[in-house]
């Protein structure tokens, strides 16, 4: 913001005369401006891209008409969907059919404040940067239980309580993985996470502590996936069971949308992941974060964006979908009880040194109580997992048993 | 086990009422009293050297011009132990048939005898659940009968349209507006 | 709830109404495979009962295969089961001349399995393809669907429909083969051979989300597969290996080697809709080894003419015949009534997917709405053939 304040004096410098808060409010909201405007324009891209690389996975061609390679194809698809008639279906809580979308857009699009795009260049650097990038994204889950049951529609409801379910199932694991490299650093501040990376690709958090570090980033990585509805965690879309879920009543600018908060949303995971564990918008080699005068720490930290963001597509046209109470094991016995684990376990390597003379802490009494800790989840998800394998064939020895035909001939 | 065989096993247990029998035909079957069919179903499917436990189709058949009118009810039976195909056929009355259901022996005579009261009008009786099946619920009448008329309307839509449009045509009734219009005086100047 | 909501079934008959939920999936859904209307009673997701409805399809095959004549029959019996018209009209002119008592040649009877093994990956294809998009994998789906366009290309070529053909005739086939169709069906088959069907291994079948989906679910014990007369991949997927190519040989079947795939319950119960699935998948390999053995003897057989014993009219005698053939669905089974003229007295058609789906109510008992949907198509179904 002081960065914002010194080139606005700079260029007009009558400012420097205006009312405390009216420079307040505008040097926040012009950076805030500036980054939503090129953050939404990422959609028109996004979908753009996913159609190609769908259709090349699929060996076909994708949009080849509109525009020199279909590059104007979400553009006319964007026009379109602006100038259709926005349908209120019978009996539908108008309010709450409006406010949906809204709320989900803007749960999408508030994390994108605290995301650095370079040493200075973040809209606002707040020093609870991961605490509260958690908290806005979960105003989407609002809006979506708000579409699901302002729609009228059994289906929309289905929808909506299932990915309510697994939103919230979600977020947890992905939280006590955000602990982790928290942990590490001390700090929630997002521009402290990615300073304490710098050197080159050996510092990024991924490549620390191997390998106990790229299996939290797989598990962060999956846990964004169920939380923006991505395959395989796409139940609350399940195209061919539900139609289209919690929207499938909305039509034209309400339905665009929700488009384009699931894609904010993907770019937002992506761009926190890489923040996280990727090194921000540090250059893998030092020597290539500056091209002359120009800083390249958004280039760096959009390649990685976008690379994750491709992972993420690439999953989704290879993945069939899970159901949703798989879904739910795979959240609580699996991801729940591995972040838990990490999280005792780094922990434990961060915060328990062996120290420098007197009583070994760390060997005695450190490392007993992490391994103990660790060792506890670890049995916890293996007999859960037991269990789950008995449930199964029992109730498939039940499924059998149960049909009362009378014997076949052999 | 062959047709004969198979035809003496049942006579033996059924005496009379395994009413008749063409063994030479091309698919063999035994003619069975209406009554007896679902007896001689469970006989067919329990008895350890006939073993057919399998129905493979069940179909009614009209037989208006032959004497004396009746309508058929085939039973292609089929078993998996011994792999050897029979047909059993009842002959019922063409004015409200009705013989008793075997879904208790197969169960998938269920939506085949659905089926036969849907498009012929057999009654099977003991059925759990008869009604229509492949025509509309409110349908009236069963279609495969050979004195079936098609209705004139059903919930108000022709059912034959080309005859009746034909007649509303020339009587001078328009079709259609506009760009659309096709009755016959306006359409001769179009091109062709 | 039946007063006021009439084409909602009143389930017990007492008109009260329950705190279960009725769903309605169809008549128009993107995963029922047609116009099927299935009604659910389900307690949040689990499904208490099911009740199918069908005849949105329904398109008086029988009566009016009463008022043309026999080979006016053929292009009626080729819209039943669309995806898979090969084998209908195969079956109906097995059924006509098992009653005029002709056989053709063997070259016509070459031809015919080649074109009904084709037919057969084509349909499986088209099977598995779909039934992968129901799960939630989109791509298999296109893979499958591009070599089935080639399939497609090669009946065009041969016939010139790509859907519904009218091939198979009373005692013939209705085109030839063009020359050059050997060579492009072995290029066909190898790249299907090589790279389609190792890929659709690899990316979807032994895949662990996809089997944790379909691999408990809709288990259906052979009992039961007896009883409802499943035929085909459902039953031999509950682990009974009945083929009628095997047992009841027609057409010249019993001079090629194949084998006949049966569910084992590698990844769950015996009898679940992987199990159906998987039977599906490898009777594409099998499949393709007899289109080679086919082609293998096409090109020693010298061509003979396929109208040969096509009578100038098909009249069969005074009598009725039951006569089944292994579609890609099951057994299809026609029951023929001839008086002697010139149209069939009766025909009624025993379809393998009418019969499937009767199954349905019992299996859905306890499942989730999205087991409904892999039970669904783990049977296989086109409407067309329900309904006819």
């Amino acid at each position: 913001m002081d960065a914002t304040y010194r080139i606005l004096v700079s260029l007009v410098p009558d400012v420097a005369g205006w009312p405390a808060w009216a420079v307040a409010v505008l040097c926040a909201a012009l950076p805030a401006l500036a980054c939503f405007t090129f953050m939404s324009l990422g959609p028109i891209g996004y979908v753009y891209a996913e159609r190609k690389i769908s259709a090349f996975m699929q060996d076909r061609l994708g949009p080849m008409r509109v525009g020199p390679y279909g590059v104007l194809q979400t553009i006319a698809d964007t026009v379109k969907l602006l100038f259709k008639e926005a349908i209120f279906p019978r009996g539908v809580d108008r309010r709450l059919f409006v406010a949906a979308p809204l709320l989900v857009s803007v749960g999408a699009f508030l994390p994108l404040v605290v995301i650095p795009w370079g040493g200075r260049l973040q809209p606002a650097d707040l020093n609870v940067g991961v605490f509260y990038v958690i908290a806005v994204s979960s105003i989407s889950t609002v809006g979506l239980i708000m579409a699901g049951w302002a729609s009228n529609n059994k289906y929309a409801l289905f929808g909506a309580m299932r990915s309510a379910a697994q939103i919230v199932s979600y977020e947890i694991p992905a939280l006590m993985i955000i602990l982790v490299p928290v942990l590490i650093v001390g700090s929630l501040s997002l521009q402290d996470l990615t300073l304490a990376q710098a050197g080159g690709l050996h510092h990024w958090f991924l490549f620390r502590y191997f390998p106990l570090m790229p299996v939290a980033f797989l598990v962060f990585f999956t846990a964004g996936l169920a939380e923006t509805n991505r395959a395989p965690f796409d139940i609350p879309e399940a195209e061919s069971e539900l139609v289209a879920g919690f929207h499938t009543e909305y039509s034209g600018f309400f339905f665009s949308l929700f488009f384009l908060a699931e894609y904010t949303e993907m770019f937002v995971l992506s761009a926190v992941a890489s923040v996280l564990f990727l090194g921000g918008y540090l250059a893998p080699i030092p020597a290539l974060q500056q091209l002359g005068p120009v800083p390249l720490g958004w280039f760096w930290l959009l390649f990685k964006a976008w690379a994750l963001v491709f992972v993420m597509m690439w999953l989704r046209w290879t993945l069939p979908r899970s159901r949703v109470d798989q879904l739910m094991h795979i959240a609580w016995k699996v991801l729940l009880p591995i972040s838990l684990g990490l999280v005792a376990v780094v922990g434990g390597l961060v915060l328990w040194p062996a120290t420098r003379g007197g009583f070994p802490w760390d060997r005695w009494v450190g490392w007993p109580i992490t391994l103990a800790v660790a060792g506890f989840l670890l049995v916890t998800m293996l007999r859960a997992l037991h269990w789950d394998a008995r449930r199964e064939r029992e109730l498939a020895r039940g499924a059998r048993g149960a049909v009362a035909v009378s014997r076949v001939s052999r | 086990m062959d047709a004969p065989a198979i035809h003496g096993a049942l006579a033996a247990a059924f005496g009379d009422r395994i009413t008749g029998a063409d063994l030479a035909a091309v698919s063999p079957f035994a003619i069975v009293e209406p009554l007896a069919i679902a007896e001689v179903a469970a006989f067919c499917k329990a008895d350890p050297a006939l073993a057919f436990d399998n129905l493979m189709c069940l179909s009614g058949v009209d037989y208006p011009k032959e004497t004396p009118p009746r309508m058929e009810v085939v039973y292609h039976l089929f078993s998996y132990r011994h792999r050897h195909t029979f047909a059993l056929k009842v002959q019922l009355p063409r004015e409200s048939p009705a013989v008793p259901s075997v879904e208790g022996v197969w169960a998938v005579a269920n939506w085949h005898e659905r089926e036969a009261w849907d498009l012929f009008g057999i009654a099977f009786t003991g059925h759990s659940d008869l009604r229509r099946i492949l025509l509309p619920d409110d349908w009236e009448g069963h279609p495969l009968r050979k004195d079936w008329q098609d209705p004139e309307y059903y919930n108000g839509m022709h059912v034959k349209p080309t005859q009746q449009m034909q007649e509303r045509a020339l009587g001078g009734e328009p079709i259609g507006v506009g760009p659309f219009d096709f009755t016959p005086a306006n359409r001769s100047q179009e091109e062709p | 709830m039946s007063s006021t909501a009439p084409w909602i079934s009143d389930w017990d008959g007492d008109g009260l109404d329950t705190d279960e939920m009725v769903v309605n999936m169809g008549p128009q859904h993107p995963a029922t495979h047609g116009v099927l209307r299935l009604e659910l009673r389900t307690d949040g997701e689990v499904v208490r009962a099911a009740r199918p409805h069908i005849g949105y399809l329904h398109r008086c095959f029988e009566k009016h295969a009463e008022n043309v004549d026999y080979p006016g029959v053929l292009p009626y019996a080729d819209r039943m089961d669309y995806v898979a018209a090969m084998g209908n009209t195969l079956g109906f002119a097995l059924t006509v001349e098992k009653l005029l008592g002709i056989e053709p040649s063997p070259y016509v009877q070459t031809l015919r399995v080649l074109m009904a093994e084709l037919q057969r990956i084509a349909s499986h294809a088209v099977a598995v393809g779909t039934y992968t998009m129901d799960i939630g994998a989109f791509t298999p789906f296109l893979h499958l669907l591009r070599d089935r366009e080639k399939i497609l290309d090669l009946f065009e070529w041969t016939c010139g429909a790509r859907l519904l053909y009218n091939y198979n005739w009373v005692g013939g086939v209705s085109h030839d083969l063009p020359d050059g169709f050997l060579r492009a069906t072995r290029d066909m088959l190898s790249e299907f051979d090589s790279v389609t069907f190792p890929e659709l291994l690899d990316l979807i079948i032994h895949n662990r989300i996809f089997v944790k989906r379909i691999a408990g679910v809709g288990v259906c014990p052979r009992e039961l597969a007896i009883a409802y007369d499943l035929s085909g991949p459902n039953l031999r997927g509950s682990g009974l290996a009945y083929d009628l190519r095997k047992d009841e040989p027609y057409s010249g079947y019993q001079g090629y080697e194949f084998e006949v795939c049966v569910g084992t319950g590698q990844y769950g119960p015996v009898g679940s809709c992987f199990d159906r699935n998987w039977v599906r998948v490898a009777e594409m390999r099998e499949s393709s080894k007899i289109v080679h053995q086919a082609l293998d003897r096409l090109e020693k057989m010298e061509k003979a003419d396929v109208h040969e014993k096509v009578p100038k009219r098909v009249k069969p005698p005074k009598g009725e015949v039951y006569c089944r053939s292994e579609a890609p669905r099951g057994q299809l089974g026609y029951y023929l009534v001839s008086d002697g003229n010139v149209n069939p007295y009766r025909l009624k058609v025993k379809s393998p997917c009418f019969t499937a789906m009767s199954v349905f109510h019992n299996l859905a008992k306890g499942m989730m709405i999205a087991d409904v949907i892999a039970l669904i198509g783990s049977l296989d179904i086109v409407l067309g053939e329900i309904d006819r």
